[in-house]
């Protein structure tokens, strides 16, 4: 088995504006099974991070514990990163974000490490919209304990050995939206030429960015009858819309039908571009988002796409009213103006 | 674009880039494997099947095969293929016992080989086995041709040759040595049932219109001639001072051979300018490092005498100048003409074919380069029992390209022979594909890549080697080296092979490829397609590979310009959509596979 990645390159790699090849982004050699989904995603990130010319060390990479959760060692070689205890990952976030807000926090986790363990945590997050990425790998299994179904698992979905889930599942996509996720999505990690824009835009978001990541799992979860196989997933998805994430510098070119092509502008001025949008279907509606993913829900079909943005949306550091200078920069002096202040202060209550 | 064809044969032979580049198709990785497994004989035997003269062309092929290597498209300089294939044959042990052991059985068949060069050696091996009666015949003592008369001993040591020529006249052959074949008519009375002409360019062109030519030309030699003399050991010394014209190949053989026969003071004299130069980019190094100096844009002007003895010759200097039609030309500069002094003069400013043997009244036909009309597959003149072959074929080319006339007029002539069609009943070449696989994970082959830089042959001090023309300079890699050197190999000819039917587009391949060669998309037309990959493909010599429609309704498409072998798509194929398959080409040979390394 190869461990090593060859050195070489194709000559012709294209260069981003920051003049990096897609190799600065990239991570060690991944020692997932073969054919794993968790890959791709990883591939999804490095483009992304690629193509939206970020810096590598302005990336914080954060994840619990599982075949998910590993994930980070094989993106962004070059970034920070934090591999943090089971289902804790969105309180380590937190703690970094206060630290230091001038960072981009992405995080990883998977079906168990979020739905299961993590659940207490995954909910609070999303109540103090912290500004962070937040990518659920989900496969429906727990792989690294040999494939038992877990909480995302769909009711009937039958596993490798042949029994089908007893279980409701919970859906994440569902439960984010509840609770007032700012931005929401859904994904395929066979699916590069969706998933890439959709990270891209989640990175562009302003708050708390949740993507659902359907991740099939070849070795437990790839079987006939198992609702989160690549064929089965393939055969039952509903897009929402084609998305795609323009700069805040560049034009925008492309010209789709009246009525179908949606634009949405993100906080950082970049403009997210849906087009084949679904008919009576507005992403910036809450309720119709609900209401959609309830109706394909009841149909059978997985709703992919951007579900839900809210792009007044405040995060934490806003809601706070934290300085805009990074917590872990401030000095003594910033922190204790001395007592001259203090006098003064308390003067005005005199 | 329409699914590839990859039961084309030639389809992955293009892909083992050095082996499609070789104009013998020696399966280069597959001996470059052997020797790192330090199994020489074999790799030895690999090399003999193919190109007859392992040892030989280990020290002085042209390579070809080098700059079409894959490795110098990743990074700078290709695999050491020419000196790898020295350390099969420098390592090699008792080779002979897996060589056609005769006596062969008669098949009633005569056939008369006119020349002993690498051509007509070549033919003879191919056609012992199976039974053919061969006379060869040479002017010159002994067998080999232009390897023995023009190719120094410093650069190919005698015993070398000797062994290699050897291995052929001991199948069996009738040898007519010293003795000149003066009449084609003659030949053609005899009772053979083919003839095989590999009689070179033996004729090397001089210069004897430059004014000053007749009172000077006792030292004034023409370079073939003058090295084929020093072989046989006729000249022995040459003068103080030297001039050498021309910059090919034998005048790099010519200036270093006088430098080991008291000429101190050797000067290379070229028309061209340096980067236009005919020689061998290492043979012209292994000049300089001999301390020659090269003259360039150096026209010769005239021979200059001084009582009624050279002297020494004027050039006018030239300058390349582009005109207006785009043709470059080389221009006088107007600089005053330049004398370099001299006591011996080497002329090597090409050579060319000379028939006078073959009478023009036998419907044998020639061109109006007076070359012989031949089929260009099948080596065939215009008299169907005369084939030819080698630098007499279509002009002065190559060792390494004369072998591979040698096994294409051998086929000609075994079909011939059994009164076959020339064209229609010649065999396909032996293809093999095999599945490399020996477990998950897990290679028959050495897939990882290493990064090491070419590693440089050591050489003889010079001082030695100018002492003794016998001496070898290139003392060729150890073994140590070798098996290093051996490990810069990407494995071409391990293929990466698809089959639609088991991917399920998980895109592991595409993510886990360091050189961005695969991509999944709409299928397209080939010039819209280069332009849709995850990498630019932009060399349009090397093919796409295109799968079937996939599930999605997309294709599979392999550019196969900078794939490094590593079989990382494979081993992240959780389907074994990919697999990594070992092809082995083989060009068609004469008569029956009756020898092959597997």
């Amino acid at each position: 088995m190869s461990f090593i990645r060859p050195v070489f390159r194709h000559p012709e790699s294209p260069k981003n504006d920051l003049g990096y090849t897609r190799q600065y982004y990239e991570g060690a050699l991944s020692t997932l099974c073969a054919g794993c989904g968790h890959d791709s995603i990883s591939g999804a990130i490095i483009q992304a991070c690629f193509e939206l010319n970020i810096e590598p060390h302005r990336v914080a990479k954060l994840s619990g514990i599982g075949c998910s959760s590993k994930t980070p060692a094989y993106y962004l070689g070059n970034s920070h990163g934090f591999n943090s205890v089971h289902g804790r990952m969105p309180s380590v976030t937190t703690g970094a974000s206060l630290a230091n807000r001038k960072l981009l926090y992405l995080g990883v986790s998977g079906d168990g490490d979020t739905a299961s363990i993590g659940m207490g945590q995954f909910v609070h997050v999303i109540r103090r919209n912290l500004n962070m990425v937040y990518i659920v790998m989900n496969n429906g299994c727990y792989g690294l304990t040999k494939g038992q179904d877990s909480a995302t698992a769909d009711f009937g979905s039958i596993n490798k050995s042949g029994s089908a889930n007893l279980f409701q599942n919970i859906d994440l996509v569902g439960l984010a939206l509840e609770l007032g996720a700012t931005f929401v999505g859904r994904s395929f990690s066979g699916d590069k030429g969706h998933l890439v824009p959709m990270i891209k835009a989640a990175m562009a978001h302003n708050g708390f960015a949740f993507i659902d990541v359907i991740s099939p799992c070849v070795t437990f979860n790839n079987n006939v009858g198992s609702t989160k196989s690549y064929d089965y997933v393939r055969a039952h998805m509903e897009a929402t819309s084609a998305i795609d994430l323009v700069p805040e510098k560049e034009e925008i070119t492309t010209s789709y039908a009246e009525g179908s092509t949606k634009l949405i502008e993100m906080h950082d001025h970049s403009m997210i571009e849906l087009h084949k949008l679904a008919e009576g279907w507005d992403p910036t509606d809450q309720h119709s988002a609900v209401q959609k993913l309830q109706e394909s829900r009841n149909k059978g079909e997985i709703l992919t796409g951007l579900i839900y943005v809210d792009t007044e949306s405040k995060d934490l550091h806003d809601l706070i009213e934290t300085v805009p200078q990074p917590l872990n920069t401030l000095t003594e002096q910033d922190l204790c103006p001395g007592s001259g202040t203090l006098e003064r202060i308390n003067g005005e209550f005199r | 674009m329409e699914p590839t064809n990859i039961k084309d044969p030639e389809y992955f032979h293009k892909v083992v880039d050095c082996q499609y580049a070789c104009p013998a198709h020696t399966p280069v990785p597959h001996y470059i494997r052997l020797i790192a497994a330090e199994r020489y004989s074999e790799a030895y035997m690999v090399n003999w099947e193919s190109n007859v003269f392992p040892g030989v062309l280990g020290r002085t092929c042209d390579r070809p095969c080098e700059p079409a290597c894959r490795r110098v498209r990743v990074e700078e300089k290709p695999v050491a293929i020419c000196r790898l294939k020295r350390v099969a044959a420098d390592n090699k042990g008792d080779v002979k016992q897996y060589m056609p052991q005769g006596p062969f059985a008669p098949n009633g068949k005569k056939i008369a080989l006119i020349g002993a060069g690498p051509a007509a050696l070549t033919v003879a091996r191919d056609l012992a086995p199976l039974g053919y009666e061969l006379h060869i015949y040479d002017e010159l003592p002994k067998g080999g041709g232009m390897m023995r008369s023009q190719i120094p001993s410093f650069r190919l040591p005698m015993e070398v040759l000797d062994e290699e020529v050897n291995f052929i006249l001991d199948l069996g052959i009738h040898q007519h040595f010293n003795t000149y074949v003066s009449s084609m008519r003659e030949v053609l009375s005899k009772d053979y049932d083919a003839i095989f002409v590999g009689t070179g360019a033996p004729r090397g062109r001089a210069l004897t219109d430059l004014p000053g030519y007749e009172e000077v030309k006792a030292n004034v030699h023409v370079g073939i001639d003058w090295l084929s003399s020093v072989a046989f050991e006729h000249t022995e010394k040459i003068g103080r001072r030297v001039l050498v014209l021309g910059g090919g190949n034998t005048a790099m053989d010519c200036c270093r051979t006088s430098r080991r026969l008291g000429g101190e003071e050797v000067k290379v004299v070229v028309r061209s300018p340096f980067a236009e130069m005919k020689a061998s980019p290492w043979e012209i190094e292994d000049a300089q490092r001999e301390g020659i100096p090269f003259y360039n844009n150096h026209v010769p002007k005239a021979f200059v005498a001084e009582n009624g003895k050279l002297c020494g010759m004027t050039f006018t200097k030239v300058e390349p100048v582009v005109d207006e039609n785009g043709k470059r030309k080389m221009v006088p500069t107007g600089e005053p003409d330049v004398f370099f002094e001299a006591d011996d003069v080497l002329v090597a400013i090409g050579q060319e074919n000379s028939f006078p043997w073959i009478e023009r009244d036998l419907g044998l036909d020639f061109d109006r380069w007076d070359l012989p009309v031949l089929d260009p597959v099948t080596h065939q003149s215009t008299l169907p029992n005369v084939f030819f072959g080698g630098d007499a074929a279509f002009g002065p080319k190559n060792v390494i390209t004369a072998v591979a006339h040698g096994h294409q007029a051998a086929v000609s002539i075994d079909i011939f022979c059994t009164g076959k069609n020339l064209h229609k009943d010649r065999p396909d070449p032996m293809t093999n594909l095999v599945s490399q696989k020996m477990g998950i994970h897990e290679w028959s082959y050495h897939s990882q890549v290493t990064d090491d830089h070419r590693f440089a042959v050591p050489h003889a001090d010079n001082a030695l080697a100018l002492k003794d023309r016998k001496l070898e300079v290139e003392l060729g890699f150890d073994p140590a080296t070798g098996f290093k050197e051996a490990q810069r190999c990407l494995n071409c000819d391990i293929q990466t092979v698809f089959s639609e039917s088991l991917c399920i587009e998980c895109d592991a391949c595409v993510d886990i490829c360091p050189t961005d060669c695969i991509t999944f998309t709409v299928n397209g037309e080939e010039e819209d397609l280069r332009t849709r990959l995850s990498a630019p493909a932009n060399n349009l010599t090397q093919d796409l590979y295109v799968s079937d429609v996939l599930k999605t309704g997309r294709v599979m498409l392999k550019d196969e310009n900078v794939c490094l072998h590593c079989g990382l798509c494979a081993e992240r194929c959780p389907t074994a959509a990919w697999d990594m398959k070992k092809y082995l080409y083989s060009v068609t040979k004469a008569g029956h596979q009756c020898f092959s390394e597997l």
